[in-house]
């Protein structure tokens, strides 16, 4: 479990680095942000709901079964998107009315 | 090193559930001034990072707090605090009440009430809660939140708390912040036991893997007394991706089948701790793996249950979609976890009094390091966060502020500056963690032993844990956050050698996994329905034995 930060995409806002629970995420020379701790991501997500523009995804290590997929977030008004984009090209689409009550 | 003194009322250490909980209810209910100090970042930092998808805790109608009081000393064998378990439920559902009115989404029936899950459990979207909880902290005027500050030491004289000591990990400044009364709310102890992954997803586990044990050390460092480390927590999980199973046991009814197909759970009995040890006496029996029994379920419900693992544990919802094993077609493989310390799900922590007070003066505990109440969850550590702060409030009233002499001071800057200084130590943090996990697995009772363990190997163990605590004294750190690291390491030391001691010192197994006792693989009730407690005094663990009420 762990997370990729496209430095591309990243602006250097720094606010996946301030959210993170475990102070895992830094900035380098250029202010572009990295994980600096691999290993020790929890897969809270916390970064990847603070991102403005995307960068972030989520994958599950190999040790533990992970097959290659990436997930991140889009919040349309109250929708948060959950999109899981698969090796094959195939993206996945779960929306969670955030005004909605788990039913578990 | 700049340092930095700060004088405040109310210390509070760790801005997670309980602490941001309990700052918010001394500011409305006083004009004292409140310091929180957190590692992280109160938005997201603690055990709600990811969200949670029910509230566990819950007195549900026709239901009274002295049921949920019983449940728990039941699930405990009778070792918990009826006084604790019952102060804690009193406050339980005006906490959850107070949650919904800022903003946490609760399901409701037709009629405006709350649907339940169980006896015992309500239904939200929980994924915001922390961010939640801590603008709530935030909007207080008498708050302040010193976010990155990760506390090193409490500094306590007789016997009373004058405040603690802290470092800034992005700023590199030395705090030295006095206080008249301090809450530690710092969570339980993960990481002492070597994870079920312990590779690259070596932080795919239950707990907060950056709560440390930080408080519990603190607190054992300076002689508190100390309540039921033996009984540690196991939590039954699905494999892998380490999420929560009660959702599919309760949510769609999963039963626990062993790879036969045969229902298991209720041969081994439904504590907590017995779901656990069913699964692990199967697997032994050669009829492992075991799963919840999810397959049939309707594709409406499988929908909702990929929803509400995103609210709480989205790697099992990114699992299920990558793999394409879908619990309407696939039982979900379970297993158990290493053992955690955390004294929101089972009973290890402080031994305080009814206003959460520990036995140092002005020195108070809420949440998981908070000792003999169980089954705490999210809205018992709220309900604690609140019984701290209001006897904080009324202790103030008598108390001096706390002065810290300066010879503490210069000690805890030395201890800073060896470590930042040092040289020549082949180790690094990481690797003597990955060595105290290893002897821990090994001869404590971790997942390699199936749980169990002996006089005999709690001796090694002992052993070892005493020459890495020797080792970390010498590792160097290059800056602030190396060096927290370095801390983190030493409080899980300190907290296994209390565990240790207290395996050691209970001659029974009253909990199956939690405590198994090879040397004294019964329950003795004659003999054990008391509590181990102890007391760290010249470099000992003294061990305390203390009655249970009613016994």
């Amino acid at each position: 479990m762990s997370i990729e930060i496209d430095k591309l995409k990243c602006i250097g806002c720094g606010k996946c680095r301030d959210v993170c629970p475990g102070t895992l995420i830094a900035l380098d020379s250029d202010r572009r942000a990295y994980i600096k701790y691999p290993r020790d991501c929890w897969g809270c997500t916390s970064c990847i709901k603070e991102c403005p523009v995307y960068a972030i995804r989520f994958f599950l290590g190999a040790d533990m079964g992970g097959m290659g997929s990436r997930m991140h977030t889009e919040m349309n008004g109250d929708i948060l998107d959950w999109l899981i984009e698969k090796p094959d090209g195939e993206t996945v689409k779960i929306s969670v009315d955030t005004r909605e009550s788990n039913k578990y | 090193m700049k340092t930095e003194r700060i004088k405040t009322d109310i210390l509070i250490i760790g801005g997670g559930t309980a602490g941001c909980y309990a700052a918010v209810t001394a500011a409305e209910n006083s004009d004292k001034q409140i310091l929180i100090c957190e590692k992280a970042h109160v938005r997201r930092s603690g055990c709600l990072a990811a969200g949670v998808n029910a509230l566990n805790a819950y007195i549900t109608e026709g239901r009274t707090p002295r049921d949920y009081a019983d449940y728990c000393m039941n699930d405990a064998a009778g070792i918990a605090r009826e006084d604790l378990l019952l102060t804690m439920s009193e406050r339980l559902n005006a906490v959850t009440e107070r949650l919904e009115k800022e903003g946490l989404v609760i399901l409701k029936d037709e009629h405006g009430k709350y649907v339940t899950r169980g006896n015992r459990n309500i239904k939200i979207n929980g994924e915001n809660i922390k961010p939640l909880l801590a603008g709530m902290a935030e909007r207080q005027p008498n708050v302040s939140i010193l976010n990155r500050v990760n506390i090193i030491d409490i500094d306590v004289a007789d016997d009373r708390v004058n405040g603690a000591f802290g470092i800034g990990i992005e700023n590199g400044t030395f705090y030295v912040i006095e206080a008249s009364a301090v809450l530690i709310a710092t969570g339980g102890a993960a990481g002492l036991y070597k994870p079920n992954d312990p590779g690259f997803s070596r932080h795919k586990m239950w707990y907060c893997p950056f709560n440390t044990g930080a408080g519990y050390a603190m607190g054992i460092r300076h002689g508190a007394e100390m309540t039921t480390f033996e009984m540690r927590f196991i939590a039954l999980r699905c494999k892998d991706t380490i999420a929560p199973t009660g959702t599919l046991a309760q949510g769609v009814g999963a039963k626990q089948i062993n790879s036969l197909g045969e229902v298991y759970e209720q041969k081994y009995g439904l504590t907590t701790s017995e779901r656990v040890y069913g699964t692990v006496a199967e697997n032994a029996a050669g009829r492992g793996p075991c799963f919840l029994q999810t397959k049939g379920i309707t594709k409406e419900q499988e929908q909702s249950l990929l929803k509400a693992y995103l609210n709480m544990a989205p790697s099992q919802t990114l699992h299920w979609t990558e793999s394409g094993e879908l619990p309407s077609e696939y039982n979900v493989e379970i297993e158990g976890t290493e053992p955690y310390i955390v004294g929101g799900h089972t009973a290890s922590g402080f031994w305080v009094d009814t206003d959460r007070a520990t036995t140092i003066k002005g020195l108070y505990a809420a949440g998981d390091v908070s000792g003999g109440a169980p089954q705490k969850y999210v809205t018992g550590a709220l309900a604690e966060g609140e019984i701290a702060a209001l006897a904080m409030l009324n202790y103030l009233g008598n108390a001096v502020r706390g002065s810290i002499s300066e010879e503490s001071i210069s000690a805890h800057e030395k201890e800073i500056s060896v470590s930042l200084g040092n040289s020549g130590s082949p180790y690094t943090a990481e690797q003597l963690e990955e060595a105290m996990q290893t002897v821990m697995d090994s001869y404590a009772g971790g997942i390699k032993t199936n749980y169990r363990f002996s006089e005999k190997s709690l001796g090694i163990a002992d052993r070892r844990i005493v020459q890495l605590q020797a080792l970390s004294d010498r590792l160097h750190a290059d800056d602030m956050q190396e060096l927290m690291h370095i801390y983190e390491l030493r409080e899980r030391l300190t907290v296994c050698r209390t565990v240790i001691a207290h395996l050691k010192a209970r001659h029974e197994t009253r909990w199956h996994c939690f405590a198994e006792n090879t040397d004294y693989p019964e329950r003795d009730d004659e003999r054990w329905n008391v509590f181990v407690n102890s007391r760290f005094v010249n470099g000992e663990t003294e061990i305390i034995l203390r009655r249970v009420s009613g016994s």
